[in-house]
């Protein structure tokens, strides 16, 4: 019944827990402790104050966009590298990966300088009477640059597995390509494309270096939860950031939760498909 | 890849010329803006003054600083988390234990957490006001507003880069050949450097080539823990947004020149190493989602 | 296990050159709008002291105050406000009498808080009046993180205590109409120029003469104009070596002789260059075209002196909380 053991458990499994015990557990740990330090009054008051709701809204709102930004445009690349053969397909499958591999600054500065009024992009934009740097559509950009990868990355494979019987048959029936799209192919791209929305939408929410470039930073308007605990910190009010990035912290793991659901669904989709 | 069915013509869905050609503009259009236009007005805006003045920017003595402290980081941090990476693979795939789930989403927390809310968590560890603060100055030992305060908040940003890549690929292989080698005699290490290394190495350079692209980037747990000295504590990223802060637009953009250059090496190796088999397509984007990993068999 | 000690070890070996201090090094924590003219300070005296090496950090004074007590190992510090040089007093990182060690109350220039404004002045804003307008949109930094926004409150609560005769209700009332005004509160002086100039937010920054005159310069006189307001605040820059970190680094006589120089004829001309007023008769004379005259009160004479702007003002619950509130 039982099976030979496989030794350097002990050392292994040591290894692992006390790295992230120190590396990751601890820091976390010691976050919790100083926002529980304030009392709930006092934690309370800091992250309901009007600056600090003002910049969940800012925060969730544009992560939203960005994420049904990326929805859209991830499946249509996926679909656009799986389907179709043209040729520099395989740089731009590559490309997609990108957002990941530039550094978020480098990604900040370089998109504030193509959206500013004096950009390349900035430019004609301002003459239609579109701002896009310093506003919270630059803040919606930013996100939907830095999470880009994750629905083409989610979608891709599960297209490329599709299989072309299932299209032929609803063909055969007489069915418009857009209502195959929609009744058989969009149906099984749907547990991927919500894992990589939740993907998305989680990195949106706690992006922060390619944000502070093109935000404007301005409180109530155009300041990211993430920003205003950076901020708390400089004026040294410990407490208050410590506060705020609790917020953020408990956010972080209901995404994680919720992450997690949707690539177990999709897995056992395609499993089961 | 290669796809069994690419070579059948068959008129699929989508497939009609002119949607076919509109989406194919439009798609390469957004990719265009959003992707490649980022990349150029780096390369542009670095160059604008000519190669001279890119070549004094970047051999500025804070700029070199910078690099080489972006470097040692690296040296350092990626080091580390490798072998973390090997360690977590080895006592997850290799044996049973209770709580595994749990470990895969310990391992997974950092790719959750903004790196804004990982800096400030450290600050609360080792800051003066944090919980061993008192102690360290005490000890006279300066982590914060130092290197080991960047090194330490790299390595909880890119904690699971290396065990995301042989996780997965690990399970997959099994125990089989691993029991083998330690029947007949092998010890751990041996078995472990000519059993499994060899048909995990892909997927480990390919997760130390991510780790190791993520510690040179990262900016804002740093950015929180570096006191930002320049000449000292300025790492690569952060100097960028100093240099941009100087009015030195194209110091500031040479400096990111390097980075997105290391951007691009990246991709290329990334594209090389998925030829091998490493990479995406072997993983999940999550781990502890992924049923067949935390359902543990007997 | 072994590999681990090794990488230990290679990791201590690596930083030790990077962490350790020679005494031919010093690093200077200053306020944000000073990179320009520490840069080219530091040059001139490297000039004078060939193979030394002097760092800086800036950012918002207090914010650098408070860096240093966290652990931030600055041998000198520039700053452009004594409360801030109290602040390292306090906590045992300066030496109490650190404005006798210097001439001037360790002030080598000054400058005041003043006005810059876009082209033109279309908001026509001439004076501490026009911020508390309605239609104008002010810029300064977080007054809690900077020096510099410190002065800018304290100007105008002495413009406005000279307006109301003392009035304290209707000072308090007018500054916080001027905070109103004030559509971000960036951290230090430097993004709060950014704010004005690159995200082109506000009609008028309020920071020092110097730097209004650096963002002319940088940016065009034919962008943005230099609007001196008829009483403003002596600003003094008070210098002082860190002694606690000095000591640490064996860099006392090496920060001694930097901040002296920041005094010589040398110093003076550079600081000057960079829009500071100086105390060298001979330098200011030089560059007295340049500076035009206003009548400055000092924070003494209003206030009191800066332990009492300390309490009253700044302390926690004091009126500057009241003014900036949750912001």
């Amino acid at each position: 019944m039982k099976r030979r053991v496989l030794p350097g458990l002990p050392l292994s499994l040591g290894i692992t827990l006390v790295y992230a015990a120190i590396i990751i557990v601890l820091p976390l740990i010691a976050l919790v402790f100083k926002a529980a330090s304030l009392g709930p009054a006092d934690y309370w008051r800091i992250v309901s104050s009007d600056r600090a709701v003002a910049s969940y809204v800012v925060t969730v709102s544009c992560a939203l966009a960005a994420t049904l930004f990326n929805l859209v445009f991830g499946m249509a690349l996926a679909w656009v590298l799986v389907r179709y053969r043209f040729p520099g397909r395989r740089i731009v499958d590559a490309l997609v990966d990108l957002p990941f591999a530039l550094p978020t600054a480098v990604a900040g500065i370089s998109l504030t300088t193509l959206f500013a009024v004096n950009g390349w992009f900035g430019g004609p934009l301002s003459t239609l009477g579109i701002k896009v740097a310093y506003t919270p559509l630059g803040i919606m950009i930013a996100m939907a640059f830095t999470s880009l990868p994750f629905v083409v990355r989610t979608v891709q494979p599960v297209l490329e597995e599709l299989d072309p019987a299932l299209e032929e048959a609803a063909q055969t029936l007489g069915g418009s390509d857009l209502s195959i799209f929609t009744r058989v192919v969009l149906p099984l791209l749907t547990p991927a494309l919500l894992a990589g929305v939740s993907l998305s939408f989680a990195r949106s929410l706690g992006e922060f270096g390619a944000i502070i470039f093109i935000a404007g930073n301005q409180p109530f308007e155009t300041e990211i939860t993430a920003l205003l605990a950076f901020i708390r910190l400089e004026e040294y009010d410990y407490p208050a950031s410590a506060a705020i990035a609790s917020v953020m912290l408990i956010a972080a793991f209901v995404m994680l939760a919720v992450t997690n659901i949707m690539q177990a669904r999709a897995l056992r989709y395609t499993v089961r498909n | 890849m290669t796809k069994p069915h690419s070579h059948r013509r068959l008129p699929r869905i989508g497939d009609a010329p002119i949607f076919r050609r509109t989406l194919l503009a439009l798609v390469l259009f957004f990719v265009a803006v959003i992707i490649v236009a980022p990349l150029t007005v780096i390369g542009v805006h670095a160059f604008s003054k000519g190669l001279p003045y890119f070549a004094a920017a970047i051999a500025e003595p804070d700029t070199r600083h910078a690099i080489m402290l972006t470097v040692l980081t690296a040296l350092i941090a990626v080091p580390i988390n490798t072998a973390f990476g090997i360690a977590a693979a080895w006592a997850i795939t290799k044996h049973d234990f209770p709580g595994r789930r749990l470990l895969l989403i310990l391992i997974e927390i950092p790719f959750s957490v903004s790196p804004i809310v990982a800096g400030v968590s450290y600050l609360f560890v080792y800051g003066l006001q944090g919980l061993f603060g008192p102690a360290l100055e005490a000890a006279d030992l300066k982590i914060m507003f130092a290197l080991p305060g960047i090194v330490l908040a790299s390595m909880f940003v890119t904690a699971p880069f290396v065990a995301r890549e042989l996780i997965p690929l690990m399970q997959a292989q099994g125990r089989d050949l691993e029991e083998a080698a330690t029947s007949l005699g092998a010890s751990g290490w041996r078995t472990f450097l000519t059993v499994t290394l060899p048909n995990i190495k892909w997927a480990l350079l390919y997760g130390v080539v991510l780790c190791n692209s993520r510690v040179m980037g990262e900016f804002g747990a740093v950015s929180v823990v570096s006191g930002n000295i320049r000449g000292q504590t300025n790492t690569l990223p952060l100097h960028i947004e100093l240099l941009y802060h100087d009015y030195d637009a194209v110091g500031s953009f040479a400096a990111a020149s390097i980075l997105a250059t290391l951007a691009i090496v990246t991709l290329i190796v990334k594209v090389v190493l998925e030829r091998q088999g490493a990479g995406r397509r072997n993983r999940p984007a999550s781990l502890a989602g992924n049923d067949s990993l935390s359902e543990v068999k007997p | 296990m072994k590999r681990l000690l090794l990488i230990g070890a290679a990791l201590a070996a690596l930083a030790a050159p990077l962490s350790a201090s020679a005494a031919d090094k010093l690093l200077n924590a200053s306020y944000d709008v000073a990179r320009e003219v520490f840069a080219a300070e530091n040059e001139a005296f490297i000039a004078q002291h060939p193979g030394v090496t002097i760092d800086q950090s800036h950012g918002g004074t207090s914010k650098q105050a408070r860096a240093i007590v966290e652990g931030l190992e600055a041998d000198v510090v520039t700053f452009n406000q004594v409360t801030d040089i109290d602040f390292l007093v306090k906590n045992g990182f300066v030496a109490q009498d650190w404005q006798t060690k210097f001439p001037n109350n360790a002030s080598p220039f000054y400058s005041f808080p003043s006005f810059l404004v876009r082209a033109g002045n279309p908001k026509n804003v001439k004076d501490w009046d026009d911020l508390a307008r309605d239609d104008v949109k002010v810029i300064f930094p977080n007054p809690k993180t900077s020096g510099n926004a410190r002065y800018t409150y304290l100007a105008a609560t002495a413009y406005a205590k000279e307006k109301f005769g003392g009035d304290e209700a209707k000072v308090t009332e007018f500054v916080t109409k001027i905070f109103d005004n004030v559509p971000v509160f960036d951290t230090g002086g430097r993004a709060a120029t950014t704010t004005f100039v690159e995200r082109e937010i506000g009609d008028v920054i309020i920071t020092f003469e110097a730097e209004t005159k650096a963002i002319a310069k940088q940016y065009g006189t034919d962008k943005f104009q230099q609007v001196v307001p008829s009483v403003s605040l002596l600003a003094e820059f008070p210098v002082a070596v860190v002694d606690k970190v000095a000591e640490k680094h064996g860099t006392q006589e090496l920060a001694k002789s930097y901040l002296d120089f920041l005094y010589s004829p040398e110093g003076q001309t550079v600081a000057a260059e960079f829009g500071h007023r100086v105390l060298d008769e001979k330098v200011a004379g030089k560059f007295k075209d340049q500076f035009p005259e206003i009548r400055l009160v000092k924070v003494e004479d209003v206030f009191g002196g800066w332990p009492q702007v300390s309490k009253e003002h700044f302390a926690e619950g004091g009126v500057l909380d009241t003014i900036y509130g949750n912001r």
